[in-house]
């Protein structure tokens, strides 16, 4: 499907992403702000899918807003909390309503958010849901049967260039790329040499790559996801520069490293574009860009 | 096989004998003496409980296997004590406590959960090896099963919380696809990883599942 996304995609200009987070509740004013601050900023924006497991207003709702504002959507769908039947409805309506590239997870576990008593489905995996959609494409639906109108969907996955061990992690990915994905963007990534290594490999494959930039907010933030969130390393040079830095200063510090990230992986073409997460921060997203020189 | 079971909290127990004053136990030889949870100790430790609750235990028994045709022998040699109490309070698996109630029209309180099909690994260590899902992908998984070993019964490779090896939901717990992983590499067949797995059939066999082995 050729999207507003997919066209930046393949102009071969540097693409940019960003994440915009639903809130809990139905006060969506924030999340208004935050796509009215993004919209023309970015190629498009993910709206993320109930994140860490932990019940919001939903990605589809979010997605709308983007389209009602003049953003361009990513639906971010996750395979935690619906079986084929209600993953492949949503992907009808998504069609019907201009909403038309899909990222597809399988999700985080049930236990880490909360509602930790929930039933995780997981009825499909990211894989097959790329391959449900690739299916909705031809007119059929899961179960074999002729649709009344197909779709077409811009569809991308994630990977994990620092996971540790990364050979299955590979394996998954090269799957995703044989299952239907266009794009990837990627956890988050800090140390740019090991990202330079698994671009080498990723180049091999006919996939857009958007590298992961997950802002920095102090040391302590840079150590804790270090030590506990999967795929995640911040190299210790770069804590030591959070710590460095002023009182108060670390925000500051953490936007310049990502602007300089960005800049980086841009003046080298190192990959296709960024995927930038500020994680409840939306709002300093235009600051690391302008300080990426974007 | 082995049910693995563990005892219902006694709050839990005593909240569903409200109003049953006299009471029948019923152990099991097999499953829940191994994970001393329903064997003779459990169920005289339970008689004490009750009585202290001020409930007339009838009487009890520890039936050997009480999932097998013996346990119709078992409720008839007990005949007099059962018919003597107001319900049964049956401390096997769920696989004892409904062969107890098809002989029976008293109320039939389970004195357990049962949890899962296992192994013991090391002593008083069970771990469930199989969600008898009807559909075995152990010959492609190097004999891992990840419909149990994955929490998300993942069936195309790892997803992106696996960390260093272990899962997202319990950093003791191994990745299953990190073990299936290696053990397939061991094995020179990382081809099988590489297969695209369809969506898993979950109505191999409708629930409820029954089967006529002829």
């Amino acid at each position: 499907m050729v999207t507003k996304f997919k066209e930046a995609l393949n102009s071969g200009k540097f693409v940019v992403t960003s994440e915009i987070g639903p809130p809990k509740g139905t006060n969506i004013e924030n999340m208004l702000h935050h796509i009215d601050l993004l919209k023309d900023k970015v190629d498009a924006m993910n709206v993320t899918d109930h994140q860490s497991s932990v019940m919001r207003f939903p990605s589809i709702g979010g997605c709308l807003s983007v389209r009602e504002r003049g953003g361009e959507p990513i639906l971010q769908m996750t395979c935690r909390d619906r079986n084929r039947l209600a993953l492949q409805a949503e992907l009808l309506f998504a069609y019907t309503r201009g909403v038309r590239n899909v990222l597809c997870l399988t999700g985080d576990a049930v236990p880490v958010g909360d509602h930790k008593e929930a039933k995780g489905v997981f009825d499909l995996d990211s894989s097959q849901l790329l391959r449900a959609i690739r299916q909705l494409e031809s007119g059929k639906d899961l179960g074999g049967n002729d649709l009344d109108g197909a779709v077409e969907f811009c569809a991308g996955a994630i990977v994990t260039p620092e996971a540790n061990p990364i050979e299955p992690q590979l394996i998954k990915f090269e799957k995703k790329v044989e299952a239907g994905a266009e794009f990837f963007q990627t956890q988050a990534i800090y140390d740019l040499d090991n990202f330079a290594k698994f671009m080498k490999y990723a180049r091999k494959f006919p996939v857009k790559i958007l590298a992961g930039i997950v802002l920095l907010t102090s040391a302590r933030m840079a150590k804790y996801m270090t030590d506990n969130v999967p795929g995640i390393f911040v190299p210790q040079n770069l804590i030591d520069e959070l710590a460095a830095a002023p009182k108060g200063e670390a925000l500051k510090k953490g936007i310049e490293i990502a602007g300089r990230m960005i800049a980086a992986l841009k003046k080298d073409s190192v990959c296709d574009g960024v995927h930038v997460m500020a994680i409840g921060k939306e709002e300093v997203v235009p600051e690391i860009l302008a300080e990426a020189g974007l | 096989m082995k049910s693995i079971t563990k005892q219902k909290p006694f709050e839990e127990t005593k909240g569903q004998l409200d109003g049953l004053d006299r009471v029948f136990i019923i152990g099991c030889g097999t499953c829940t003496t191994m994970t001393k949870t329903g064997g003779r100790d459990e169920v005289l430790a339970m008689k004490e409980k009750l009585q202290e609750l001020g409930k007339i235990v009838t009487g009890w028994t520890v039936i050997p296997t009480a999932c097998d045709e013996m346990t119709e022998v078992a409720v008839k040699e007990n005949n007099e004590a059962i018919g003597n109490s107001g319900c049964l309070l049956v401390m096997s698996c769920a696989l004892g406590v409904h062969k107890v109630s098809s002989y029976l029209d008293k109320p039939v309180i389970p004195g357990v959960d049962t949890l899962f099909i296992g192994l013991e690994d090391e002593p008083g260590n069970f771990h469930e090896v199989c969600a008898q899902c009807g559909q075995c992908v152990l010959g492609e998984t190097a004999g891992i099963c990840p419909i149990t070993a994955c929490h998300k019964g993942l069936v195309n490779g790892p997803c992106g919380g696996t960390n260093r090896g272990k899962c997202e939901v319990d950093k003791e717990k191994d990745c299953a696809w990190t073990l299936i992983y290696q053990r397939l590499n061991a094995q020179g067949r990382l081809e099988l990883m590489r297969k695209q797995q369809p969506p898993k059939n979950f109505q191999a066999a409708p629930r409820p599942r029954t089967v006529k082995i002829v």
